[in-house]
């Protein structure tokens, strides 16, 4: 048993963990519930050692720990998946297993072979551990953390965030393993904002907001009541956007591209003024090179794309910029934010037209302006990087430009909690509202595409399979064509 | 070309690259560890200089070796320290120690210009050295060269199959992962930088204790710790392959002096400069082989393609950048 008594963890002004207070009984799934920035990962890195906190105790069993170290809360059984994948995607899966657990002077290769064979049968993983991990998928990466953290010792396994990004077969996969490992004897803290996921594995939640216990709940849960508890105000659902469907200004013909895993083939689509419209398939089928070919960040290798009938292909990412088509990656500190900047920075950055002496009281004032309408928990001179994934995506929607004309964004929602996901909708339909603004989207949750847009395609091998209005088509059919059985079309 | 004289290039070839072999190796297990130093070339000098001046005043050869390379060592820890403690890059101290170190090399040296020191004897290995063409090729040189095919072997092994190679590995690649298996980043990159130095020392010292044996401005190992550091790039920190571009650059080198003897005609200068630019040009060769476009190309011409793979590779990811929690 663990408890953990009154923890303070605070980041300069900061409050990330403000007095929390639980208990984590052994042997069962306990989940931890909040929206982005509630002091969620903050409490499990305090409870494996990655971080101290500044006061407060964790008891183990009724004695005392102090864990200096992640090393140490490991000697007491307690290992960490981290929200980002902690490991080393040069090396291989093997190596990368034994990393932090070989000791002496020569690596026992073999036996640690032994010990990942047994454990990843136990569990019904099926790794290659000659594979370098940088080939794996996230959630491959996860089940090879999983199985290291095991081969420690592992009594208490906290996972953060581990439904983010792994596709719905490996979520089975890891519900069902977490489920055996619970009935070894194991205890299972679950970090997460979707209440889904928590609802159907857990026996206890506690629910987190803005750094202190908002909660707890046991099984059955009441949905409702979790919702109270994680938002103080509750933001209404988007719905579908009602208006009439404008003229047809964006359209591609005949367009073939390279890039991804499969690439785009013979793709037609024309884009109506208003419409929002939902890309789903299983990831990699042709929806990212898609968005990419749109927003001319891609070449392509034969067809046209036409604005307002006029042929843009061959023309700079620039120029699709300046006519009003703007592309959100998914991966925003990667590709959508410059890390080591600030928030003003960004601000200044993105001012158009760009002047040629930057006017920092400018940006100072349209960065707090940003930071109120958008609701971005951070000051103006916070950098991005430590910004919350919520955080990071507000203030990349801060950062459009006033009337964009074609809008391509890319898991738009990703890791967002329930409220800040109505938040971003809210704020994108207005756009369409005002601005005759057409929105393309991909999410890999389809309810999300059914909520918001009026027209959906679905993608299978880099072409699409079903372009058809939402409020015509069902969950089914769209399922079906995911997994590439339609035949319509 | 008759046996005596390959024989004589060959030898010269594994002597040359000797010192190379110490500095670049000594490089990539800083580099592993996440540190960039950039101070090799200053650092070379200066430990050269320690290692006349001591063995001179001493008449200890090994005190010389000692010396400069705790020299070597100490540089590095500069390096180290600054971007670890103080937040400084890596880059600037590094670029800013070269300067220093070569003129404080040369301002201490000047005394010792032009002095005759000690210098390390040939050891020929007995029995060994007595084989046929091979004896005289790689047991016929120093106990300094004999340590270097050592310690080439010797860090390969420590670097690929220990586990406290694959900890330094961890570092240089993802120090957040390494911190959160309970491996303390810092300490690694201070013990490695530390350990890289020294064998940059060493490098150092065995320019003036007998490859360029002696003291004086300009010494002949200046521009070395440049060719050491494109050699990490050129092996992609794999410590094998680091060594064979050592050798390479070695045997370019030595083939400059051979050439000279043989076509009177060509001047002197072309064979001299020479493996500087075929250096940069193999660099650029490795650059090219990750562009896309020729990976597609070569996807079906397997020599090529064989030949891309050994070729292409990355640094390690965190490397010249700060870690902090």
């Amino acid at each position: 048993m663990i408890e953990i008594i009154d923890i303070h963890k605070h980041y300069g002004h900061v409050k990330a963990n403000n007095g929390i207070s639980m208990t984590i009984k052994d042997g069962s799934i306990h989940a931890i519930l909040g929206e982005n920035g509630a002091g969620k990962s903050t409490l499990m890195k305090i409870l494996s050692g990655y971080i101290h906190q500044n006061s407060g105790l964790i008891k183990i069993n009724d004695q005392i720990v102090d864990f200096s170290s992640t090393s140490v809360a490991a000697t007491f059984g307690i290992g960490m998946l981290y929200q980002d994948p902690m490991d080393f995607p040069q090396l291989s899966v093997i190596d990368n297993f034994m990393i932090g657990q070989a000791k002496g002077i020569f690596i026992k290769k073999r036996t640690f072979l032994n010990r990942f064979y047994h454990l990843s049968q136990s569990l019904g993983f099926s790794l290659e551990p000659d594979c370098l991990v940088k080939t794996l998928t996230v959630g491959e990466r996860q089940q090879l953390e999983i199985l290291r953290l095991l081969s420690l010792g592992t009594q208490v396994l906290i996972l953060d965030e581990p439904t983010t990004g792994i596709s719905d077969l490996q979520k089975d996969t890891l519900f069902s393993a977490l489920t055996r490992l619970t009935r070894d004897g194991k205890s299972i803290v679950l970090v997460s904002h979707k209440l889904e996921d928590v609802e159907t594995l857990c026996d206890t939640i506690t629910v987190l907001r803005q750094g202190r216990v908002s909660g707890h709940m046991v099984k059955p849960f009441d949905t409702n009541k979790l919702l109270d508890l994680m938002f103080e105000t509750r933001s209404s659902p988007p719905g579908r956007l009602v208006t009439s469907q404008g003229p047809v200004f964006f359209s591609l013909n005949q367009v073939s591209a390279k890039g991804g895993r499969v690439g785009l083939k013979n793709l037609n689509l024309k884009i109506h003024q208003h419409d929002v419209i939902g890309l789903a398939g299983l990831e990699g089928s042709g929806q990212s090179v898609f968005l990419k070919v749109s927003s001319g960040l891609l070449p392509v290798q034969s067809g046209t794309i036409c604005l307002d009938n006029k042929n843009i292909v061959g023309k700079s990412h620039v120029y699709f910029q300046n006519s009003g088509i703007t592309y959100l990656p998914s991966s925003r500190l990667e590709e959508g934010l410059v890390p080591g900047l600030s928030i003003t920075q960004h601000v200044s950055l993105s001012a158009r037209p760009k002047p040629l002496i930057v006017n920092h009281k400018k940006a100072l004032i349209s960065s707090r302006d940003a930071i109120d309408t958008f609701h971005i928990k951070a000051r103006p001179d916070s950098y991005v990087e430590t910004l919350s994934g919520g955080n990071q995506q507000r203030l990349l929607l801060s950062l459009l430009p006033l009337k964009p004309r074609l809008l391509l964004l890319e898991n738009p929602t990703r890791g967002l909690d329930l409220s800040s996901a109505y938040f971003v909708w809210n704020h994108l339909q207005a756009f369409c509202k005002t601005d005759h603004t057409s929105i393309l989207f991909t999410s890999s949750e389809i309810d999300e595409i059914m909520m918001v847009s009026n027209r959906i395609l679905v993608f299978y091998d880099g072409k699409v399979v079903l372009d058809k209005k939402t409020a015509e088509t069902t969950i089914h059919e769209i399922g079906a064509a995911i997994a590439g059985k339609s035949v319509h079309l | 070309m008759n046996d005596f004289s390959a024989m004589m290039i060959l030898s010269s070839i594994i002597a040359a690259a000797c010192p190379i072999i110490f500095a670049a190796i000594g490089e990539t297990i800083t580099e592993k560890s996440g540190v960039i130093n950039l101070s090799l070339d200053g650092t070379i000098l200066l430990s050269a200089m320690t290692a006349f001046v001591i063995s001179y005043s001493t008449g200890s050869v090994f005190l010389g070796f000692f010396m400069a390379s705790l020299v070597g060592g100490f540089v590095a820890l500069i390096v180290v320290f600054f971007s670890i403690y103080l937040r400084v890059s890596q880059v600037a101290v590094g670029f800013v120690l070269t300067l220093t170190c070569r003129d404080l090399a040369y301002f201490i040296g000047n005394p010792y210009s032009r002095l005759l020191g000690p210098q390390v004897q040939p050891l020929p290995i007995p029995f060994l050295s007595d084989l046929p063409f091979i004896g005289t090729a790689f047991f016929s040189h120093n106990v300094v060269v004999y340590v270097c095919y050592i310690f080439f072997f010797f860090s390969w092994f420590y670097i690929e199959k220990t586990p406290m190679g694959h900890i330094l590995k961890a570092v240089g690649e993802h120090p957040h992962a390494a911190y959160s298996r309970g491996i303390h980043p810092h300490r690694i990159q201070l013990i490695y930088g530390f350990v890289g130095g020294v064998f940059v020392g060493i490098a150092g010292a065995s320019y003036s204790l007998f490859m360029k044996a002696g003291w004086g401005r300009p010494q002949g190992c200046e521009g070395i710790g440049w060719i050491a550091l494109a050699l990490v790039i050129f092996g992609g920190w794999n410590i094998s392959r680091v060594v064979i571009g050592c050798y390479l650059f070695s045997f370019l080198q030595v083939m400059g002096i051979f050439f000279q003897q043989w076509f009177p005609t060509f001047p002197s200068p072309v064979f001299q400069v020479a493996p500087f630019p075929l250096m940069i040009f193999s660099l650029v060769i490795i650059h090219v082989s990750q562009n896309d476009k020729i990976r597609e190309w070569s996807k079906d011409k397997n020599v090529i393609l064989f030949f891309l793979n050994r070729f292409s590779h990355s640094a390690p990811a965190h490397l010249g950048k700060r870690f902090h929690v």
